[in-house]
Formats: C-alpha cells, structure tokens, sequence
C-alpha cells in the first residue's frame, strides 16, 4: 500500500494526521459551507452587513419554506425531473443494445461504429448548437421538455454506448456461445442472458446520466426559455434574478436546486463511483 | 397481439433472418442508437461547418460568403483575447490532475471514518457547474465574501477578483478546478487501491521511499488512471461555458470569454444572431479539440490492438 499506512507511523504522526483530516475537509468545503450557513440566516443580517457572524436567528423553514411554496422553483423542479428521467431511460436502453452489438458480434465495421461514437461523445457541445437548435425549431419543439430529452438521449448514447460495450466485452463469452448451441435466438440471449449480468452497469449509466443531466446548463438555455419547460439550474438564474441581493434565498435556492443528484449520490455512492472510474484500473 | 402471427403471414421472410441472424442482428441493435447519433450529433457536425460559410440569422435567407467569416475572425480582438483564455483554461486546468493525485495520497489511508472523507472531498464533483459558479462568486464577492474577510484576517485588502479583468479568468478557472481535481482525485483513489502491494514491498526492500518511490514505482502503475483524467480534464478544460456565463458573463470588459461562450454570445444573445459567425467560431473550437479526440482515439485503438 502507498503511501504506507499510517499505523505504522510514530502515535505524534497518526494524531496529526487525524486531526489535519477535518481540517482539510472544512477548508476543502468552505465555499459550499457558506452557503449552507447563508441558507439559514434571516434577511436583516444581509441589510446590516453581518455577513460572516452568527444567525441573527434560524430561518431555516422560512428561507426554503418561501423557495418551495413562494416561487417557481417547484415549477423547475418538476421540468428537471420530467427531462432527466425519460433521458436516462431511453440513453441506457439504446446504449445497452448497441453496447450489447458492438461488444458482442465481430463484424468488419464494428470498431469504426465504436469509435464513432467515442468521439461524438468528446466533441465540444458548440459545434452542435446551431444545427441542433434549428432542428428543434424545425421540429416544433423548441421550448420543449421534449425538444430537450431527444438531444440529450441522442448526446449521452456516446458515453453509455462506450461504457456498455467495454463492460459487455469483460463478460464471459463462452455463456453467450452456449446459449447459441442451445438455438437461443440472439435477442434472447439479448434479454436472458447478457442483460441480467448487465445490472451493475446500468445502475452506474443510470445515476450517471442522472447527475450529468440535471446538472446541464448549456442546452438548457440553448433549447428552452421560461417556467414551462426550463429545467432547475437555468431556473435558479431567473430565481436569483427575482430575487437580487437576497442571499439567504438565493443559497436556500441554489442547495435545492443542487440536493437531487447529491442524494443520489450518496445513496448510490458504490455504482456512482464504479461508473466514474470505469477503465482507470486495468 | 398481433404480432404472434406475424411470422406465419410472412415465412420466406423469416428464412432470410434466420440464415442470417448474425450478421443482421448487430445492426438491427445498432439503429436506434446510429439514427440518434446520426441525426443529433454526427450530421450537426458537418452542418456547422457549412453553416459556417454563411452569413446567416437565423431566419431570414443565408447568404454564401465563402471564408467571409474566417477572415472577419483574423480581426476580431474578443475572439483573439477567447482564444488566450482558452489556453489559459487548458493550462490551468490540468493542475487538477496533479491536485487530486496529491489529495488521494492524503487520503489513501485506512483510519477510522475515512469513507466518509473520501466521499465528503469528492462532493463538489456532484455538484451542478451553476451552482458551482453561484457559491463561487459570493465567495468572491469584494466586500461582503469570505475570500476578502479571510485575507483581512491577515491584513491584506479586499480584492474585487471577478471585477478585475486581469484576474478574473483565474477566479473563474479555480472555482472549476475544485470539482475538477475531486474528480482526478476518485479515479487516483480507484487507481491507488490497484497498486500491486507485492512491487511496492520489494521496492522498499530496496530501499526506495518517498518520491522515488511515488515516481518510479507508484505513478507508471497509475497510467490508466492518469490518462482518463488527462481525457476528462481537456474535456472539461475546452467546454467550460456554465462557470463564465454564471460568475461573470464574459465580462469584465469581455476579458473572460473563451471560445465556446464568445461563440454562444454571437449566436444566440442579445447582441444580435449571427449564425454563421458562432459556427466559424465552434468550428475552430473543433478543430483544436479534434487534435485531442484524435490522440486520444489513437490511444484507445493500440489498447484495442493490443488485446
């Protein structure tokens, strides 16, 4: 193990080492602490400048109590969820079949559709927005959560079709060659027999897309406008708008709009982490 | 349904598939993906670069200026000072790599709650870049933020950093860099629990500690780890748009634009819609990203190779 194990380390080292440990959290997270503390402050300590003291008193309820009930933020929220989850579903089951075709069947051209979607997932968003706005409006769905959910199912199927067929690849072969012995039909074998060994990794695209999607920001803007179809984190910016100087909201606003992913993650930590890091091992 | 009795309306049909399921089935799995990607991402590509040859507003007819809008960009001061800002980015940025490197050596350790810290540092990475951008600036804020009252803790002035022109595309770059390097940091922790135990002990018997050790023995078994996180940061690095458009808009003075966010402003903001203009720039942004993908696909094509 590197570096080596602090246990090994004299006892002044390992009690410096466990008290630099919180430390170095609380500096790490000092800006998003801040916040957290801006959230539960009332508004008069923004007018008479106490920015930094103590709570002049605890408003908890009331801050996020007028985000939920006194502004459109329920409105975002609800868009954000409308788009994220019929793009997480319809980008993992497209990348789960070309994942299960590519790691699957040789095939001449196989490598070249691979690729072709790996750098299609690389490419810099602006190169699309033009065209893709165009296209949006050609279709009638600009300002749509729809409009939306079609590009990013269509943008997320580069990563996903990577990472599903890498992960397709390290199954074993030989299941798939018996079940073809057997006369199984090949969309069978599809859905019998590679797509429950798959589960792992779409619970990881899943929460994955998850999180990539409810934090995006670029198309958001790009495709839609206004409360009918904006998702949270193009909201918040109108909120902040609505609500300029007033920090305790604006904070409240921002950690509601940040706390879906976040619980996600933490709740899903293991297949978050193990998508994330897909490939950094061999 | 009647789909069940689809195959008896239809037998020769059904022979021709069989014969040939595999070779046809790869391809009947592959077309939605294809079409998606086709119609979405693939075709856009090349609509941007003739968009690019267009004087266009969006609506009304395009006119074909041929390199019109290259030449213009020859010329344009803001596209010149995004282009700077773009190198800055990808230079600033990959310090993530070396940051999370760093924060997983601290943290590779197995004491008590440390679970907990390793997913406590890697929590702004979870974070959307918006709001990101949002705790960024209040954090910088001249007067009222933390960073001022913390540096008048030490005496020092306040500093209006997002204000300044000249430091502001650094404000911008390290409030990126923190959810940046906790990703660099995950995959060097995944990377590290990797390591083989076996030639770290013999390269101790060897006498080899410290940065001999993390240079010669550690980090050549950490180069799978290190090139996705080479990968994702020049990503990241040339896709910044979300922090700038949220902490300072481009400005001051338009000195924190960078590519990407000069071409959405020219495209689609107020300032007018000047469609062929923001392709010609997304497409230089392009092609200085094609260098990467193009590194990068060769990269993963040996690998493929090899196995």
């Amino acid at each position: 193990m590197f570096p080596r194990p602090i246990q090994q380390a004299s006892a002044p080292a390992q009690t410096a080492y466990k008290t630099m440990l919180p430390i170095a959290l609380i500096l790490w997270l000092l800006p998003l602490i801040a916040v957290a503390v801006f959230s539960i402050k009332p508004a008069t300590d923004f007018t008479q400048g106490n920015y930094w003291g103590m709570p002049g008193s605890f408003e908890l309820f009331n801050n996020y109590g007028q985000v939920f009930f006194n502004s459109d933020m329920p409105r975002y929220m609800l868009n954000s969820v409308l788009i994220t989850v019929p793009t997480v579903i319809g980008a993992v089951a497209l990348s789960a079949m070309a994942g299960f075709a590519l790691g699957v069947y040789k095939f001449r051209s196989n490598i070249w559709v691979f690729f072709m979607f790996v750098a299609g997932n690389f490419v810099p968003f602006q190169i699309l927005m033009v065209p893709v706005r165009d296209l949006t409006l050609d279709l009638g769905l600009y300002n749509t959560k729809t409009g939306l959910v079609l590009f990013h199912i269509a943008f997320q199927t580069g990563f996903c079709t990577l990472f599903m067929r890498n992960f397709i690849r390290a199954l074993p072969f030989p299941l798939i060659e018996a079940a073809r012995v057997e006369g199984v039909a090949e969309w069978r074998i599809f859905w019998y027999v590679v797509l429950p060994l798959m589960k792992p990794a779409l619970a990881a695209l899943a929460v994955l897309i998850f999180t990539f999607i409810w934090n995006d920001y670029f198309w958001a803007i790009v495709l839609t406008q206004g409360p009918d179809a904006q998702p949270v984190t193009a909201g918040i910016t109108s909120f902040n708008a609505q609500y300029r100087a007033a920090y305790h909201l604006m904070s409240a606003g921002s950690i509601v709009a940040a706390l879906p992913p976040v619980l996600m993650f933490f709740l899903m930590q293991k297949h978050f982490i193990a998508g994330l890091t897909l490939g950094a091992v061999k | 349904m009647t789909t069940a009795t689809l195959p008896d309306t239809d037998p020769p049909k059904r022979g021709w598939y069989k014969r040939n399921e595999i070779a046809v089935t790869p391809w009947l799995f592959l077309a939605p993906a294809i079409l998606f990607f086709a119609v979405y991402v693939i075709i856009p590509i090349f609509q941007s670069f003739s968009i690019s040859l267009y004087d266009w507003d969006g609506l009304g007819q395009a006119e074909y200026i041929g390199l019109g809008n290259y030449s213009e960009l020859m010329n344009d001061r803001a596209f010149e000072v995004s282009l700077w800002n773009n190198l800055k980015w990808l230079v600033c940025y990959l310090l993530a790599i070396p940051a999370g490197l760093f924060i997983a050596l601290f943290l590779n350790q197995t004491v008590t709650g440390i679970r907990i810290y390793k997913s406590l540092f890697f929590f702004p990475f979870v974070l959307s870049q918006v709001v990101v951008g949002l705790v960024f600036a209040w954090f910088y804020l001249p007067n009222e933020g933390l960073l001022s009252n913390m540096l008048a803790m030490i005496g020092l002035g306040p500093v209006n950093v997002l204000g300044d022109p000249k430091l502001a595309t650094y404000g911008i770059i390290l409030a990126g860099l923190w959810p940046q390097t906790a990703y660099c940091m995950i995959l060097y922790l995944t990377g590290l629990n990797a390591v083989d135990p076996e030639q770290v002990e013999a390269a101790r018997l060897d006498g080899a500690k410290g940065w001999k050790m993390l240079w010669y023995v550690i980090i050549p078994q950490l180069k799978p780890a290190t090139f996705i996180a080479f990968v994702v940061t020049i990503i990241g690095a040339l896709r910044s748009f979300d922090l700038i458009s949220i902490m300072t808009n481009g400005g001051p003075f338009g000195q924190t634009r960078v590519l990407s966010f000069y071409m959405f402003e020219k495209a689609l903001s107020e300032y007018g819609f000047r469609m062929g203009y923001g392709a010609a720039i997304a497409v230089v942004l392009f092609l200085i990203m094609l260098v990467f993908i193009a590194y990068f696909l060769l990269s993963m094509y040996r690998e493929e190779k090899g196995h």
